[in-house]
C-alpha cells in the first residue's frame, strides 16, 4: 500500500494527464449532443472544432503519461519569491483559497469595503503576516479607498454594501 | 505622416497627457513589485480603464506596458531575480555591476536602452504599420488561418522544455475558448445550460486568473521565508567612459529585437539573449562579462524595448497577439468592441495614430521621470511579501468582479487560478493557454469561413500561395527535432543555456 502510495507522489502529474483526459470527454460528449441538423451554415458546423480539440486532449493525454512514466518530469516555476527546495505549504495555499472566497461570498451580502478588506487581511495572515492592528488598518484603509477611487473617480461601480449607505 | 501629427495633436491634451504620465508611473511601480511581471501589470491595472473612453485607455496603457518592462529591469538589476522573461539577460550583467557599487550606472544603461530601442522600435512602427495593414487587407480566410495555426505551434515549440507541456497548455486554452455561444450558428457548447457561461469566459478574468491568481496561490505554497536583499543604488548616471561603452550596444538592440517582437517566437527572451551574446562578441572588454560589463546591460535592454515594438505591429495589424502582454492588451481591445487586424488602420485610425503617438510620449516620459525615481523604485522591492501577495488577490478580485459585476467571474476566476496554480506546479507553460483562449474562436471562424467558400473541400485552407508558405513553416517547426538529427553536425550551445522559460507573470 505504501509503495503505491510512494509511486503515484512520485508521479503526481498523472493528475494532469486525469484532467486533460476528463476535459477531453467533456468536450466530446458535449460536442456530441449539439444538433446540427438546422441552422448549419457553412460544411463545417458547431460539433467539428470541438471534437477535434477534444479527441486531441485524449491524445496529449496518453503522451504525456507516457512521458511521466518514462521518467518526464515537468519541470516547477521559478520565481523571485519561491523557493522550490522547501515542500509545498498547504496550509498556507488552503487559507489563502479561504481569503479569496470569503470576498466572493461576501461581496454580495456586506459590500466591497468590508469583503475586500477581509480579502486582504486573510490573505496577508494566511502568508504569515501577524501584525494584528496594522495589517486590519492597512486592509481597511486599501479597501475603502480602492472601493472610493473606482467607484467615484474612475466610474467603475462596486457594490458598496450597507456600510456606505450611511454616508 | 500627417495623421501620426494628428495623433500627437491627440495625445498631447492635457488629459491624455495625464493619462500617459499616471499610466508609466503606475506600470513602473507595479512593474517594479517583486513578483509581477508586465502581462500581470497590464492584466492588474486593466479594471482602472474600465470607465474611459477608448482613446484615454491606450494612451494609459501604452504608458502601463513600457513601465512595467522597465520596471522588470530594475528588479533585474537589483535583485538578480528577473520578474519577467524578457529581463532575464539583464540580471546576468546588471546585478554584478550592482554588487560592485555600479547599480546607478547599470539602471542608467536599462534606462536609456529602453528609452532608445523604443523610440527606434516605434519609428519603425510608424513606418511598416501601415504598410502591413495596407496589404494585410487583402489576405483572406485561409491565410489568417494559417497564420494563426502557425502562431499555436510556434507558441507551443519554439519556447518551453517541453512540447508536449506546451501543447497541452494550449488544448486548455482552447477548451476554455470554446465555452459559449457558436459565433456562426449560435448553438450553445460547453455551457451546461447556465446562462452566465452562454456569453463565454471573459478573457480578462481567464488572463488575470492564470497570471495574477494562479502566480500568487503557487508563490504561497513555495514561499521564500527570507526574501532577497535589494541592493540600495543612488540616482543614475552615466560616466563618459560608460557612455563610450553603451551607445552602439543601443543602437544595435532595435536591429535584434524589432524584428523577434514581430514573429510569434515567444517575444523578448530569444532576442535579448542572441543581443547579449553579440555584444559579449564585439565588446573591447570581455573579459568584464560576467563579472558586470555595462554593454551586457545596454544591449538586451534596448532589444527588449524594441522587440516590444515588433510585437505591437503583429498585435496591431494582424490582431495576432505574440507575447502575453500582447494577448492581454489584445483582450482590452475586444472589450472595447474594437478588433485589432487590417481593417483597424482604416476604422480606428484616429485611435491607432494617438496610441502610436502615446508610445514616443510614454517613452520620453519614462526616461524623465524614471532616471530621478530610481532610488525611490529600488524602495518598493523592500515591501512585505504578505502584503505584495494579499494586494495582487485583491486587485485580481477587484479586476474580475468589475468587467460584469458578477459573483460568478469571482469563482470562474478561482478555478482557473487553481488551474494556473497546477500548470505552475508541472511545468506547463501560461502563454499557450492565454492565446488559446484569444486566438482559438477566431481560427475556428477563419476555418470555417475558408471551407464554406470552398463548399467544404480541405484545398479551400491551402489554396493560396502565402497560406501555403505558412504551412510549409509549421511543418519545418514540427519536425525539426526530426530534421536536426540528419543535420551533419549539430551546432554546439555556444552559450550558457538560457534559463528556463518563464512565461512573464
Amino acid at each position: 500500500m505504501t509503495a503505491t502510495k510512494a509511486w503515484l507522489r512520485e508521479r503526481s502529474e498523472l493528475g494532469i494527464c486525469a484532467l486533460l483526459v476528463v476535459l477531453g470527454v467533456l468536450v466530446l460528449t458535449d460536442a456530441v449532443r449539439i444538433p446540427t441538423d438546422f441552422a448549419q451554415r457553412g460544411p463545417v458546423g458547431p460539433k467539428a472544432v470541438p471534437i477535434l480539440v477534444g479527441s486531441l486532449l485524449l491524445v496529449v493525454a496518453v503522451m504525456l503519461a507516457r512521458d511521466v512514466l518514462r521518467g518526464g518530469r515537468g519541470e516547477a516555476e521559478s520565481g523571485e519569491d519561491v523557493d522550490l527546495s522547501e515542500p509545498a505549504d498547504w496550509r498556507t495555499v488552503l487559507l489563502l483559497c479561504g481569503a479569496f472566497l470569503a470576498n466572493a461570498a461576501l461581496i454580495g451580502v456586506v459590500g466591497f469595503p468590508i469583503s475586500g478588506a477581509i480579502l486582504f487581511w486573510g490573505a496577508a495572515y494566511a502568508l504569515g503576516s501577524r501584525a494584528y492592528v496594522r495589517d486590519p488598518l492597512i486592509a481597511a484603509g486599501l479597501s475603502i479607498l480602492t472601493f472610493a477611487v473606482f467607484n467615484n473617480l474612475l466610474g467603475v461601480p462596486l457594490p458598496g454594501g450597507p456600510l456606505m449607505e450611511v454616508f | 505622416m500627417e495623421q501620426l501629427l494628428d495623433g500627437f495633436a491627440t495625445a498631447l491634451t492635457p488629459t491624455h497627457l495625464l493619462f500617459a504620465a499616471i499610466g508609466v508611473l503606475l506600470g513602473t511601480a507595479i512593474g517594479v513589485l517583486p513578483g509581477i511581471g508586465p502581462a500581470m501589470a497590464v492584466a492588474l491595472l486593466l479594471p482602472v480603464t474600465y470607465g474611459m473612453e477608448p482613446t484615454g485607455a491606450f494612451i494609459m496603457f501604452a504608458g502601463i506596458y513600457y513601465g512595467g518592462m522597465f520596471g522588470g529591469s530594475t528588479t533585474s538589476i537589483l535583485l538578480n531575480t528577473p520578474g519577467e522573461s524578457a529581463a532575464v539577460v539583464t540580471a546576468f550583467e546588471g546585478n554584478p555591476m550592482a554588487r560592485k557599487g555600479r547599480g546607478a550606472q547599470a539602471l542608467a544603461a536599462a534606462a536609456i536602452g529602453h528609452f532608445t530601442g523604443g523610440i527606434i522600435g516605434t519609428i519603425l512602427i510608424v513606418l511598416l504599420a501601415p504598410f502591413v495593414a495596407k496589404h494585410a487587407v487583402d489576405i483572406g480566410a485561409p491565410d489568417l488561418f494559417a497564420i494563426m495555426v502557425l502562431a499555436f505551434i510556434a507558441v507551443t515549440s519554439v519556447l518551453g522544455a517541453s512540447r508536449v507541456r506546451g501543447v497541452a497548455s494550449l488544448l486548455i486554452g482552447l477548451t476554455i475558448g470554446l465555452v459559449g455561444l457558436d459565433e456562426m450558428t449560435g448553438q450553445q457548447r460547453l455551457t451546461f445550460g447556465s446562462l452566465h457561461l452562454a456569453d463565454g469566459i471573459d478573457v480578462i478574468v481567464v488572463a488575470v486568473a492564470l497570471f495574477a491568481v494562479g502566480e500568487a496561490l503557487w508563490v504561497a505554497a513555495h514561499l521564500r521565508r527570507k526574501p532577497f536583499v535589494p541592493i540600495p543604488v543612488g540616482r543614475p548616471w552615466l560616466s563618459k567612459a560608460d557612455l563610450k561603452r553603451t551607445w552602439k550596444p543601443w543602437l544595435r538592440g532595435p536591429a535584434i529585437g524589432f524584428p523577434f517582437g514581430a514573429i510569434p517566437a515567444g517575444g523578448a527572451e530569444i532576442p535579448t539573449f542572441l543581443s547579449y551574446v553579440t555584444e559579449k562578441r564585439l565588446s573591447k572588454h570581455k573579459d568584464e562579462f560576467g563579472k558586470g560589463a555595462i554593454e551586457g546591460v545596454a544591449g538586451p535592454e534596448s532589444t527588449a524595448s524594441a522587440s516590444a515594438a515588433g510585437t505591437l505591429v503583429t498585435m496591431l495589424t494582424l490582431g495576432l497577439p505574440t507575447t502575453a502582454v500582447a494577448a492581454v492588451m489584445l483582450a482590452a481591445f475586444q472589450t472595447y468592441g474594437i478588433q485589432p487586424g487590417p481593417l483597424l488602420f482604416q476604422r480606428e485610425a484616429g485611435l491607432v495614430w494617438a496610441l502610436i503617438a502615446s508610445l514616443f510620449i510614454g517613452l520620453t516620459l519614462l526616461l524623465v521621470l524614471n532616471l530621478p525615481l530610481a532610488p525611490l523604485w529600488a524602495k518598493l522591492l523592500r515591501i512585505p511579501r504578505p502584503y505584495l501577495y494579499a494586494g495582487i488577490l485583491f486587485f485580481a478580485s477587484v479586476g474580475a468582479y468589475a468587467v460584469n459585476a458578477d459573483i460568478f467571474d469571482l469563482l470562474l476566476m478561482f478555478v482557473i487560478g487553481v488551474l494556473g496554480f497546477a500548470m505552475r506546479r508541472y511545468g506547463l507553460p501560461v502563454l499557450p493557454a492565454i492565446i488559446g483562449v484569444i486566438l482559438g474562436p477566431a481560427a475556428e471562424q477563419q476555418m470555417r469561413r475558408s471551407l464554406q467558400l470552398s463548399d467544404g473541400s480541405l484545398t479551400g485552407l491551402v489554396n493560396s500561395p502565402m497560406a501555403i508558405v505558412v504551412y510549409v513553416i509549421v511543418l519545418l517547426i514540427v519536425f525539426f527535432p526530426l530534421i536536426r538529427k540528419f543535420l551533419p553536425k549539430p551546432t554546439p550551445p555556444a552559450a550558457p543555456a538560457v534559463e528556463r522559460e518563464k512565461v512573464d507573470a
